[in-house]
């Protein structure tokens, strides 16, 4: 009873309180609904019903059907190539903001970075279809110009797919290394410039090692939203070469197979565990010094 | 240190990620429907096709309704949340702020595939309003964010002065806390409604026969003929996204500058 009275009325039960609208919202439609793909993912694909009979089908499927497979390997892949671009184009700016700017003047920076990415995304995406094309803006430019003679094979590929996103995706990178950059003690970078290092050699043993917490980050926020992106393999890709989002799709709507898509959902959501927990574990003496 | 080279380097990459909307009005007023050098010469017409399209005011209604109730509902929701993880401690606290901001980071498409293989199984008929619900989901994490930096550099001495004059929690909030979080409110309102007027995955799959302005844009883009025109449009989105986040940015700085905190960060 007195426990009770202590629960209700202390900082535990206000700040439950005060949380619980959102997060209910959160746990009625994200969790809930996440939690039922898990549960269809292990039941029975029946004729426009799903049958509550357990089986692990769904999983033989997603992982040994070949259509599946290269559908898998390539949105790894893309994202792969996706995150590495973006994270290694992205640090230069991050640094330059965080060292080379002054902080009044910080704010504008990252501002002008960000703008785009809060413009529309389907007509950024559909933009670089644009510019890629055939007869398309980069290749009437460089004809028109004398450049080159005939038009460049740009469009319809995994590489243009590659570019769109790490364009997309290119801010999701920057300010997470930039805070990391923010938060180093300049006055450990003069230490080390006393010791005797040069500029380079304190870059490589003080700030990158401590700015690691936001390169992983960077690769994590940039990495799990890549692999499941819909529009840049419909619009760039030019249906072509299909992600894990375009089979689910599919899977869920067109065939209505729901245990079946959901399975493929599980499966990426698990790759994309398992990938991210390998990249942490390579990592973790940075993580770890920074606590 | 500095590095010169580094400034190039960062123009370079500014140029690259404004590359497509500055092209984007360059060939909205462009007189021919190819999209290529070199430009033919000045025309409006494509921007008066916009104005007089009436399935496209129906998708711009629609948008604007959708963005409107998801910029109120989802700043409450983020005002709930950011001011119970900035104010107190409690059990749980990490795992539902995960969850909330979630969205953040999780693919869009497995979100709105979960939501909406559970609204068809429990028969609820897709339409303006199952696409507000997923929107509110994608939002709330922005505007949690947001809030949160707003919420963080109150100073707890006020809260404390409040209760020592005679106010009680609700007054206080409304009387103290309110006014100094106003700002990063109009801004995490603004920033929502812009992801929900720009958001595609979760209207095109979430909404039933109307359509909004993104899957409008999306559904034309097959057809050549319409390219100058998703220009014209493209633009005047473009203009109207760069114009709320002005605002934001305006508002979420005040905020932080009236609480006696001071800016470096961008928005997340």
């Amino acid at each position: 009873m007195s426990e009770k009275r202590r629960f209700w009325g202390s900082e535990a039960a206000s700040g439950l309180a005060l949380i619980s609208p959102t997060a209910l919202y959160a746990i009625l439609l994200l969790a809930a609904p996440l939690a039922t793909t898990l549960v269809y993912s292990v039941m029975t694909d029946g004729y426009l019903t799903v049958e509550p009979i357990f089986t692990l089908h769904n999983y033989t499927e997603s992982w040994t059907n070949k259509v599946v497979q290269s559908v898998m390997l390539r949105s790894l892949m893309v994202s792969m190539l996706v995150t590495a671009a973006t994270v290694v184009l992205a640090y230069p700016v991050a640094y330059f903001v965080s060292f080379n700017v002054t902080p009044e003047k910080k704010g504008l920076w990252l501002f002008l970075i960000t703008i785009p990415f809060w413009t529309s995304y389907v007509i950024r995406v559909f933009m670089w279809n644009v510019m890629l094309g055939r007869t398309g803006v980069i290749n009437s430019a460089l004809v028109g110009s004398g450049i080159i003679d005939t038009p460049l094979d740009m469009n319809f590929s995994v590489q243009a797919m590659v570019v769109t996103l790490a364009h997309a995706y290119a801010p999701f990178a920057i300010l997470p290394i930039f805070v990391a950059l923010e938060k180093i003690d300049r006055s450990l970078l003069e230490a080390g410039q006393d010791l005797g290092e040069t500029g380079w050699t304190t870059f490589l043993r003080v700030t990158l090692p401590l700015s690691m917490t936001g390169v992983v980050a960077a690769v994590l926020i940039v990495f799990i939203p890549v692999i499941g992106d819909y529009v840049t393999p419909n619009l760039v890709g030019g249906g072509k070469f299909p992600m894990i989002a375009n089979i689910i799709e599919k899977l869920m709507l067109k065939s209505d197979n729901r245990p079946l898509g959901s399975a493929i959902a599980a499966s990426a959501m698990l790759i994309v565990g398992v990938v991210a927990l390998i990249f942490l574990f390579l990592n973790r003496r940075y993580l770890r010094a920074t606590k | 240190m500095k590095i010169p080279a580094l400034r190039l380097y960062t123009i370079a990459y500014l140029v690259f990620l404004y590359t497509p909307i500055v092209i984007l009005p360059l060939f909205a007023f462009n007189n021919s429907t190819a999209v290529a050098f070199p430009l033919r010469g000045f025309t409006t017409e494509w921007f008066s096709a916009v104005f007089v399209d009436t399935e496209l005011r129906g998708a711009l209604w629609n948008s604007l309704i959708v963005a409107s109730a998801t910029s109120v509902l989802s700043t409450a929701f983020g005002i709930f949340a950011a001011r119970a993880s900035t104010r107190y401690n409690f059990r749980l606290k990490a795992p539902l702020m995960g969850l909330i901001m979630l969205p953040m980071v999780l693919p869009e498409m497995i979100m709105a595939m979960a939501l909406l293989v559970v609204l068809l199984s429990l028969g609820i008929k897709l339409s303006l309003f199952t696409v507000i619900m997923g929107h509110v989901l994608v939002c709330t994490p922005f505007a949690v964010a947001i809030l949160t930096s707003a919420f963080q550099s109150l100073d707890k001495s006020l809260e404390e002065a409040a209760y020592d004059l005679g106010e009680g929690p609700f007054s206080t909030f409304r009387l103290v806390i309110l006014p100094l979080v106003a700002p990063g409110i109009i801004s995490a309102m603004l920033i929502s409604f812009t992801i929900s007027l720009d958001e595609f995955i979760v209207s095109n799959f979430l909404k039933s026969g109307e359509e909004l302005l993104s899957t409008y844009i999306y559904s034309k883009l097959r057809f050549p003929k319409y390219v100058p025109n998703i220009m014209a449009l493209g633009t005047i989105l473009v203009c109207v996204s760069i114009t709320l986040l002005t605002l934001a940015e305006f508002f979420r700085r005040r905020g932080v500058a009236k609480a006696g905190g001071k800016t470096t960060g961008g928005f997340l």
